[in-house]
C-alpha cells in the first residue's frame, strides 16, 4: 500500500504560507489515494517556483527548462506510456514561454496531466506580471500597472476541446486533490489550473482575495460534459470565480493512435537489424 | 572524352547529363529514372540539383554524372545538356564544349548551334499518349538514343514504377521513351554512335544521398523517436525515418517548432529510447536552450543539421559550410559535446550510427553537420552490409540498478550509471539546475565544482574516441589540401587528377570534428604546405585547428557563393595563387 511517506521528500525552498504547499500536499494524497507507486510516476517541471515541486516528492523526475515543460513531458510519454506523466509548472512557464507547447499539447492529446500553478505573478524572478496578472496590478515592470488582457488558459483549453479542463484553489486541498486525481485517471491532455496566492509578490489576488469569491460549480450543477456551458463558465472571472470540472470527455489520445505502441511501450521493442535489407530496396 | 584517375583506376567513361527546367517540370524524375537506369546496369553515378525556394517555376536543374569508376563529385563540362525551358540553353551552353543540347523546337529559339538537337518532346509525347505529361518519358528516351543504350533496362525500370497505375500507363511510356528514342537514332545520328557503354547489369548497387542515408543510418542504430519542425536540406531525413517508423518500432512526430522538436527528443532519451531531432541552422538557432539541457541533464540525444548559408533565412536550397562555429559554441555554460560532419552519404550512414553510439555511451549530445551538397547528392555503392549489426545502449542491467540508484554518481571517467525511469523500481532525478549526486538542485560551491569537473572529464574519453583524418592521395607531398565534412569528393578527386599530372599533393580530411584525435597535432605537423579548403568565408576550420591545436594552415580556399566546390574550381584556385 503506497502511503504519504513514500513520497515524502527533501527540505522546501518555498515562502512559508505559500500556495505551492498545498499543492504539493494535494498532489501527493492524489498519487496516494490513485496507489500510485513512486516508480510509477514521472513529474516533468519547468523552471520557476512551480517548478521546484517535483523536487519535494519521491518519484522520478524531469525537471526541464522553463517554458519546456510540455515537450519532454510527451517524449518520455510515448517512449514509455505505461509511465503516469504529469507536468507541473507555473502561468509564466506554462502560458507564457511555453504557450506554443501549451496549445500543440492540447492538440496532440498525450495522456498527461499539466498542474499549472497559476499565481498571477512571476514568483521566482521576484514579482513581475505573468500572462494572467490583472489588468492595472502594478509591479516593478509594469509600472503603469498591467495593460494586456489576461490569458484565459481554461478557455482556450476548452475552445481546442482539450479532454479534461479543471479549475482548483490551492486553499481547499480536499477539492484539489479530488480534480487533481480526475485529471490523472482521465485519458488525454489534462489541464489543472491552480489558482495559487503568492504570498510575497501578489498583494492582490490573496487568501481572502480567493475565499470571497471561489464557488465550486458542482455546487451549482455545472455539467462538465457540455462544452458551450463550460466555455461560458470559463468566462466567468470577477466577484464569482468557479471551481471545479470545467469540460470533460472522452478521446483519443495521441499514444493510443500510433499503431507502434499497440503491442507495448517503445522502450520494451526488440532491435532487429534484418528489416534494413528491405529498405535498401528503395535505393535500387 | 577525357580520361580521369580516380582512386587509382582510370575512368574511361565519364559522361555528364544536366537537365535544366523549372520546378514543377519533372527535371528530378528525368534525372532519377536516367541515374536509377545507369546503376542498374552496373554504372557508377554521382547526382546533385540545383533548385530555387520555390514550388512551381524559377530555373532549377538536375546534373547527373556517369562513370565506370566510383565518383565523388560533378564535373563542370557537359556532354547532354536537356533544356525544358528557355533559361537552361543561354545559361549552361558555356558549359556544353562537345557535347549536345537536346530541347524541344521552342526552346531551341535563336540558338541555333550544330550541336544544339531539337527534339519534339511534347508533340511526340502527345502523338503517342495525347498528354503532354509524357514529355519526361519521351527526354529520357532521347538521351538515350544519343547515347545508343539500350532501352531493357529502361523499360523494366518504367514498368516497376507506373505498375502501379496500370498496364496503359506502362505501355505509353515506354512507348514514348522508344519514341524519344527513334527520333534521336534515326534523325541527325543515323548510324553514328558517340559514346561506348558496356552496361552490365547488377542488383547490388544502390544510389542514395546523403539525407536518405543519415535516415538509414539513425534506423540502423534503432532511433524510436524522432521529433522535428522540417526545414531544408533536413527534411529527408525526417521523412526517410517516416517512411519506415512502423517497421522500426519508431514514432515520428512534427513539432510545433525546433524548441519542442529538441526537448521532445530529449525526453524520449530520457525515458529510455534512441532520439534525434533534425534542422537546419536556423532551426538549431532555436534549439540551443534543448542543447544545453541535454549537456547538463547528459540526456543523450542526436542533433541532425543540414547546413545552408545563412544568416537568417540566408539561400534555403543552396549549399555553404557556415555553421561550424556556431555548433562549437552553442548553448550557454561549458559541457561535454561532440561534432561529426559526414563526407559522403556512405559515411553519413556510418557516422549516424557512430553518433547515437557516442551519445549514449558519454550522455551528451551529438552533432551530425552536413549541408546541401551532400543532403541532396546522390552516390553510388555497393549495398551496405549490415549483417549482424548490433546495437550497446551504454544502460544498467536491470539487475545493476537499487532502490538507492544515483542518476548523477560521481565517477573517474565522469560517466554516471544511466537507468531509466521505472527500471526495477529505481527513481530518475534529472534536472537542469546544477544538482547532486541523486539528481536534486544544489547550489552549493563544492558540488558544482564536483559536478562540473564530472562532466568535462567525459571529454577525455570522447577524445578517445575520435578518428583521425582520412588522407587520400600520395603520402609526404609538397602541398596538402585540408578539409572537412561534404567537400572530400570534389577534394579528393582534384587530388586525383593532379597526382596524374605530377603534382606532389594530398587531401588532409575531417570527418570527426570535434573533439580532435589525439595524434592530429603530430600529423598537421609533419605536413609542408597546407592549404585549408572550406565553402565558408571565414575559414571555420581552419580557426578551430588554430584554436584547439595551436595549428596555422598556410593558406585557404574559401568559396561562399552558395554553390559546392568541384574539382576544376579546386585547380583553378590552386593555379590562381601559384602554389601548382
Ligand atoms: C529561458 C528563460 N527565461 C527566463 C528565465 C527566468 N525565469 C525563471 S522562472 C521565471 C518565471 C517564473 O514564473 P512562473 O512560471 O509563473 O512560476 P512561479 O515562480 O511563479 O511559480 C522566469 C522568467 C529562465 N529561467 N529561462
Ligand atoms: S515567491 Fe510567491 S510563489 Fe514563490 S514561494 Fe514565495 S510565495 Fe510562493
Amino acid at each position: 500500500m503506497v502511503t504519504m511517506d513514500d513520497y515524502k521528500d527533501g527540505e522546501t525552498e518555498w515562502c512559508p504560507g505559500c500556495g505551492n504547499f498545498k499543492i504539493l500536499e494535494a498532489v501527493k494524497r492524489s498519487l496516494v489515494d490513485l496507489g500510485k507507486e513512486p516508480h510509477e510516476v514521472l513529474m516533468v517541471s519547468g523552471i520557476g517556483q512551480s517548478g521546484k515541486l517535483p523536487h519535494y516528492l519521491k518519484c522520478n523526475t524531469f525537471n526541464s527548462l522553463h517554458g519546456r515543460t510540455l515537450p519532454p513531458a510527451m517524449g518520455a510519454k510515448v517512449a514509455n506510456p505505461e509511465l503516469t506523466v504529469i507536468a507541473v509548472g507555473g502561468d509564466g512557464d506554462s502560458y507564457g514561454e511555453g504557450g506554443n507547447h501549451f496549445i500543440h499539447a492540447i492538440r496532440r492529446n498525450p495522456d498527461i496531466t499539466l498542474i499549472a500553478h497559476d499565481n498571477q505573478i512571476y514568483g521566482l524572478t521576484k514579482g513581475q506580471a505573468s500572462p494572467t496578472s490583472e489588468i492595472g496590478m502594478k509591479t516593478k515592470v509594469q509600472t503603469h500597472g498591467v495593460l494586456h488582457t489576461p490569458f484565459n488558459p481554461l478557455a482556450v483549453a476548452i475552445s481546442l476541446d482539450c479532454p479534461f479542463v479543471a479549475r482548483g484553489f490551492a486553499g481547499d486541498v480536499e477539492h484539489l486533490s479530488s480534480l487533481i486525481s480526475q485529471a490523472i485517471s482521465h485519458q488525454g491532455f489534462s489541464l489543472v489550473d491552480i489558482l495559487q496566492p503568492c504570498v510575497t509578490f501578489n498583494k492582490l489576488n490573496t487568501y481572502k482575495w480567493y475565499r470571497d469569491r471561489v464557488y465550486k460549480m458542482e455546487d451549482n450543477g455545472h455539467d462538465p460534459a457540455k462544452r458551450t456551458a463550460a466555455f461560458e463558465k470559463a468566462l466567468e472571472w470577477g466577484d464569482r470565480i468557479p471551481t471545479g470540472v470545467f469540460y470533460k470527455r472522452d478521446s483519443e489520445t495521441f499514444e493510443s493512435k500510433l499503431d507502434v505502441l499497440k503491442s507495448g511501450p517503445l522502450i520494451a521493442k526488440q532491435y532487429d537489424s534484418a528489416k534494413l535489407d528491405s529498405v535498401f530496396e528503395n535505393f535500387s | 572524352m577525357l580520361n580521369r584517375a580516380i582512386s587509382g583506376g582510370i575512368i574511361i567513361v565519364d559522361i555528364n547529363i544536366k537537365i535544366g527546367g523549372e520546378a514543377g517540370q519533372g527535371i528530378q524524375t528525368i534525372g532519377s529514372v536516367l541515374s536509377r537506369t545507369f546503376v542498374r546496369d552496373g554504372f557508377y553515378v554521382y547526382g546533385n540539383q540545383f533548385y530555387l525556394s520555390r514550388v512551381r517555376g524559377g530555373h532549377n536543374y538536375f546534373h547527373i554524372r556517369m562513370s565506370d569508376h566510383p565518383i565523388y563529385a560533378l564535373d563542370e563540362k557537359i556532354d547532354i545538356l536537356v533544356a525544358l525551358d528557355n533559361q537552361t540553353i543561354p545559361e549552361h551552353i558555356e558549359e556544353v564544349k562537345e557535347g549536345f543540347v537536346l530541347a524541344d523546337e521552342s526552346i531551341v529559339g535563336d540558338n541555333v548551334n550544330e550541336n544544339i538537337v531539337s527534339v519534339p518532346f511534347t508533340e511526340i509525347a502527345k502523338d503517342i499518349s495525347g498528354k503532354k505529361l509524357f514529355s519526361n518519358t519521351v527526354a529520357v528516351g532521347a538521351v538515350f538514343g544519343l547515347l545508343c543504350y539500350d532501352l531493357a533496362t529502361l523499360n523494366r525500370f518504367l514498368s516497376e514504377t507506373f505498375k502501379g497505375k496500370g498496364d496503359e500507363v506502362v505501355e505509353k511510356n515506354i512507348k514514348a521513351a522508344q519514341a524519344g528514342y527513334d527520333y534521336v537514332k534515326n534523325g541527325k545520328f543515323e548510324g553514328v554512335c558517340n559514346y561506348n557503354l558496356n552496361p552490365q547489369p547488377t542488383n547490388r548497387r544502390i544510389l542514395i544521398n546523403g539525407n536518405d542515408s543519415v535516415g538509414v543510418g539513425a534506423l540502423a542504430a534503432g532511433v524510436q523517436f524522432l521529433s522535428a519542425y522540417p526545414m531544408t536540406p533536413s527534411t529527408g531525413v525526417m521523412t526517410r525515418v517516416a517512411a519506415h517508423a512502423d517497421d522500426f518500432n519508431a514514432v515520428v512526430e512534427q513539432a510545433e517548432d525546433e524548441i519542442a522538436a529538441i526537448n521532445m527528443a530529449i525526453g524520449a532519451s530520457f525515458a529510455g529510447v534512441r532520439a534525434m531531432t533534425t534542422t537546419s541552422g536556423g532551426g538549431f538557432c532555436l534549439m540551443t536552450e534543448g542543447l544545453g539541457l541535454s549537456g547538463i541533464t547528459e540526456t543523450p540525444v542526436v542533433i541532425f543539421l543540414g547546413q545552408r548559408p545563412g544568416p537568417a533565412t540566408g539561400l534555403p536550397t543552396m549549399t555553404e559550410q557556415g555553421d561550424l562555429n556556431f555548433v562549437l559554441h552553442a548553448a550557454q555554460g561549458e559541457f561535454p559535446r561532440c561534432v561529426l560532419a559526414p563526407r559522403t552519404a556512405k559515411d553519413a550512414f556510418n557516422q549516424t550510427r557512430r553518433a547515437f553510439d557516442i551519445a549514449e555511451k558519454y550522455q551528451v549530445p551529438v552533432l551530425i553537420l552536413s549541408d546541401q551538397h551532400l543532403a541532396d547528392g546522390l552516390f553510388t555503392y555497393e549495398r551496405f552490409d549490415t549483417s549482424g549489426l548490433k546495437i550497446n545502449r551504454h544502460l544498467l542491467e536491470d539487475r545493476a540498478v537499487s532502490s538507492d540508484y544515483q542518476r548523477y554518481a560521481i565517477t573517474e571517467s565522469g560517466i554516471s550509471p544511466r537507468a531509466i525511469p521505472g527500471q526495477n523500481g529505481a527513481l530518475v532525478v534529472a534536472d537542469s539546475d546544477e544538482h547532486n549526486e541523486e539528481g536534486h538542485i544544489d547550489q552549493t560551491t563544492d558540488n558544482r565544482i564536483r559536478m562540473n569537473e564530472k562532466r568535462l572529464r567525459k571529454v577525455d574519453g570522447l577524445t578517445d574516441e575520435m578518428q583521425m583524418p582520412a588522407i587520400h592521395g600520395i603520402d609526404g607531398a609538397d602541398i596538402s589540401l585540408i578539409g572537412w565534412g561534404s567537400t572530400y569528393g570534389p577534394l579528393a578527386e582534384a587530388v586525383d587528377i593532379l597526382n596524374r599530372d605530377e603534382v606532389s599533393i594530398n587531401l588532409i580530411h575531417f570527418s570527426d570534428i570535434y573533439p580532435f584525435s589525439h595524434d592530429t597535432f603530430s600529423l598537421l605537423d609533419g605536413l609542408n604546405t597546407t592549404i585549408c579548403v572550406e565553402n565558408n568565408a571565414t575559414g571555420q576550420f581552419a580557426r578551430l585547428l588554430r584554436a584547439e591545436l595551436g595549428f596555422e594552415v598556410s593558406k585557404k580556399i574559401l568559396r561562399y557563393d552558395g554553390l559546392p566546390f568541384t574539382p576544376q574550381s579546386v585547380i583553378r584556385e590552386l593555379e590562381g595563387m601559384g602554389v601548382i
